[in-house]
């Protein structure tokens, strides 16, 4: 393989990569910004995308059906995002602690399911992943058809996401109220907004998002689930939302960015260049701190995010 | 004609915990009238409309609208019926623009989608009928008070209300938006809609009103048709006792010894603009300087730097021999400065703290409130008990959180927080916006008695006639300037010199 560094297949197999790898934090990340506009801070999203992993892999790996564990994935999202709501908007609790126990009781859920379901064997069983599905006639562009339209049909859906997501938040009266709840829950209320059907719906939208991209790791990534093949990439989607300013379209831009550091590490390794593979592993992390540092001062944040909502 | 009753209120009753806001209240408006609320801080007409508007839930009681008993659970079925209501604090959302803002929560034409070309079509009409001028793409951040008052006045109409409610509209307006606000509210009343009006300012709820309500304590204490009343019988049903507006009492200074000194002042605002160009004055001991000026010529900035918590670009300002330019808020305190801010709810006070921590929030970390690194809660909750029978603050219990206070009530935890310390200098500013005439008064009297005791008071306030009350000398702001100074033991204030000062048409030298 031609692994040299200036050559014109060492940039688009780069570049096809930050695609690949920006995926699920597209996806995350949407998911999160609905959450974090409505005031919900959902810190149950590492473990949501866990447990989305690990539903996806089990039921393509018993079902033989890639699509069927998308949707297992996304349903298991949306439940995980219905817990949060109850917690955080019915009981009033704090969505810090309530955040971090449902990562910590998803991912663990998620681990137990796989030691009852599968036990613990030397080699991991795999499945059959999805593999890219080139859209016809836009793959054969040179440079732009093997970047963007020879991905996972997941990408594709991700980048779709995007615009679908910025048309609701903007366009529409679901999107109007969704911003005046996150940015002043009583003025939304006096409106006539019901201020918890909101924040449900808009948990309920990033809890799917969650699982689905969760599953993009063991269905297209990978062909089998590992358990720390989420990585922290909930995390990073968090941070990124902050980056992205709480819009939609920034949104990609930013987790291209991610997505490259993380296909530069792919790609660094093959090379010359000899580093320790930590060190690339490390990258992403970094370059979270670095860019919130950089960043959160000016970031405007919704309103009321962090704040329950009661009335008198 | 008969009278045809919009909305009849019957037996209501509210309380919050052993505090009871409305005590089994009767209250009617009818078609194509003009009512006022009239009442105390605290008397309860906030909390009376709120159940009206569905955002409280009465304890007991029933509603009717154009005669048919409802019940109204939320502000949507409020509307749905027919009324609206503009809060004494803004419900707006600073982040969206004022076209986002009126259709919010409503359905669209457009189903899911948002149809903001219809919306603004609609947007205009009312403009255009009603006389409400504003800038349909201004973010709310951007607007003035009185515009944000009109996008929440559009935003009641855009839903078709027959009865709109507004709690204390006119508490942070100019008097030319006053106006403005009754051209409007007459046209309204003219196409046969009702309104509640509140309001402290009598003169006001005389001009506007075809009827008055007066409340006391949550229950109704009198009702007069305007013909037959003045603003000496409401103040006294209001009270509950005869108001005397307060003589200046006429121990002038005989020694005058600048207190307060500002040379040079330049200050930046919001927007990064000039806001104070370069001013120099001097308030004295033991006098009230008073600054007349419409808003937003600099006062705001004049505060903001007084207190510390603006930068000024250059000058000095001297307390006694200390420069406080360019210090923390904290030290400025430390020096005796006592700061009541235009800002109560924002600057002044946080309101979800309790009570008594907001009593002491401006020196909790000095003796006795603390020793070292620990808070002494005994003392701090002795002091405000103390200080809420001194001052008469009307609460349930000093650990309630703060928001749950009146309006009135709020300005008086400032004011006891303040003149607890006998600061040496004391800016007030806009010190009985919203407060009804016992407390007024009463803050007043305060405020004089500081300064019968030798403290220096810069009195900044839209109210003409607090300033001319109060003041031993009136400065002029207009764009960031001194316009002039009038000292009253020289001469006798001309009040069209004045308005011509006010209005930039006229300068005096300033000495
Ligand atoms: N949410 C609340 N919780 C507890 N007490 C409250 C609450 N709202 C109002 N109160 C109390 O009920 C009483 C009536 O308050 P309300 O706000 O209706 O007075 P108001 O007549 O509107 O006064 P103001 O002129 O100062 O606005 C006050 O004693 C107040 O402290
Ligand atoms: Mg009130």
């Amino acid at each position: 393989m031609n692994t040299g560094f200036w050559t014109l297949t060492f940039w688009v197999g780069f570049l096809a990569a930050t695609v690949r790898m920006a995926t699920p934090l597209i996806i995350a990340t949407l998911g999160e910004t609905f959450a974090e506009r409505s005031g919900v801070l959902n810190l149950g999203i590492e473990g949501m995308m866990i447990f989305g992993a690990l539903a996806g892999f089990l039921t393509t790996y018993f079902t033989k059906s890639l699509w069927l564990g998308v949707l297992v994935a996304t349903l298991s999202g949306i439940a995980f995002g219905w817990l949060m709501a109850f917690l955080t908007v019915t009981l009033t609790l704090s969505q810090h602690v309530s955040g971090l126990g449902i990562t910590i009781f998803a991912s663990g859920l998620a681990y137990y399911t796989y030691r009852a379901a599968i036990g613990s064997p030397t080699v991991p069983p795999t499945i059959k992943a999805f593999s890219t599905l080139k859209i016809p006639l836009l793959w054969k562009i040179p440079i732009i058809g093997p970047i963007l339209f020879d991905q996972y049909a997941i990408t594709y859906i991700g980048i779709l996401l995007v615009p679908l997501a910025g048309y609701l938040i903007y366009k529409t009266t679901f999107g109007l109220s969704l911003r005046a709840v996150g940015e002043n829950p009583e003025a939304a209320d006096a409106m006539g907004i019901n201020v918890y059907k909101i924040r449900y719906t808009a948990l309920l939208i990033a809890g799917g998002l969650a699982g689905l991209s969760g599953a993009f790791f063991t269905l297209a990534e990978f062909n089998m689930f590992l358990y720390d093949i989420v990585a922290g990439r909930g995390w990073v989607a968090i941070a990124l939302v902050i980056f992205a300013n709480w819009i939609p379209s920034k949104v990609l831009w930013g987790a291209l960015f991610f997505g490259s550091i993380d296909a530069i590490g792919l790609r660094l390794q093959g090379t010359a260049i000899k580093v320790p593979f930590q060190v690339y592993l490390m990258l992403p992390y970094i370059f979270t701190i670095i860019v919130l540092i950089l960043i959160a001062r000016n970031a405007s944040y919704p309103s009321a995010l962090l704040k329950p909502y009661r009335r008198e | 004609m008969e009278k045809e009753k919009i909305v009849e209120m019957r037996n209501i009753r509210k309380t919050f915990l052993n505090n009871v806001a409305n005590n089994n209240i009767n209250f009617v408006v009818y078609k194509g009238e003009i009512v006022s609320l009239l009442g105390e801080n605290g008397a309860g007409k906030t909390t009376l409309m709120k159940i009206l508007y569905g955002m409280y839930t009465k304890d007991s009681g029933e509603i009717f609208v154009n005669g048919k008993k409802v019940e109204i659970n939320s502000p949507k079925d409020a509307i749905a019926l027919g009324i609206g209501m503009v809060h004494q604090h803004f419900t707006l959302v600073r982040t969206l623009t004022v076209l986002e803002n009126v259709i919010l929560g409503l359905p669209s034409p457009k189903g899911i989608n948002l149809d903001f070309d219809y919306a603004r079509k609609r947007l205009q009409e009312i403009i255009q009928r009603y006389g409400l001028v504003v800038n349909p793409d201004a973010k709310i951040w951007q607007l003035s008070v009185g515009e944000r008052q009109r996008v929440e006045i559009i935003k009641a109409l855009y839903r078709n209300i027959n009865v709109l409610i507004l709690d204390e509209p006119t508490a942070v307006l100019t008097p030319q938006e006053v106006e403005e606000l009754f051209k409007t509210l007459r046209i309204f009343k003219k196409e046969g809609k009702s309104i509640v009006f509140i309001s402290h300012k009598l003169e006001e709820v005389m001009e506007i009103s075809d009827r008055i309500v007066i409340l006391r304590n949550g229950v109704v204490t009198g009702e007069r048709r305007k013909e037959e009343t003045n603003a000496r019988e409401l103040a006294r049903l209001m009270v509950g006792r005869e108001v005397i507006e307060v003589l200046r009492e006429k121990t002038s200074v005989t020694e005058k010894s600048p207190l307060l000194k500002v040379e040079g002042l330049k200050a930046l605002n919001d927007k990064n603009l000039v806001a104070l160009k370069g001013i120099s004055f001097s308030v004295n001991k033991g006098e009230i300087l008073g600054v007349a000026g419409v808003a937003g010529n600099g006062q705001r900035e004049l505060e903001d730097v007084i207190c510390g918590v603006r930068k000024p670009i250059s000058g000095h300002i001297f307390l006694d021999k200390d420069e406080i330019s360019g210090r923390s808020p904290k030290e400025i305190i430390r020096l005796g400065v006592g700061r009541i801010p235009e800002d109560r709810m924002e600057s002044g006070l946080i309101l979800d703290l309790p009570l008594y921590e907001n009593l002491v929030i401006e020196f909790y970390d000095k003796p006795p409130f603390s020793k070292g690194m620990l808070i002494n809660y005994k003392s701090i909750k002795r002091f405000a008990q103390k200080l809420i029978k001194e001052y008469r603050i009307k609460t349930a219990s000093i650990d309630v959180k703060t928001r749950t206070l009146s309006g009135g009530n709020l300005q008086k935890v400032i004011l006891a927080r303040v003149l607890s310390q006998s600061p040496k200098f004391i800016i007030a500013s806009q010190p009985t916006r919203g407060l009804d005439v016992g407390a007024m008064e009463y803050i007043h009297e305060k405020l004089l008695e500081a300064r019968n005791n030798g403290a220096g008071i810069l009195l900044i306030s839209e109210d003409l006639h607090e300033v001319l009350n109060l003041s031993d000398r009136i400065m002029v702001m207009y764009e960031g300037e001194i316009m002039g100074i009038i000292d009253r033991s020289k001469e006798k204030v001309d009040i069209e010199e004045l308005g011509l000062m006010m209005a930039g048409a006229k300068r005096r030298k300033v000495s």
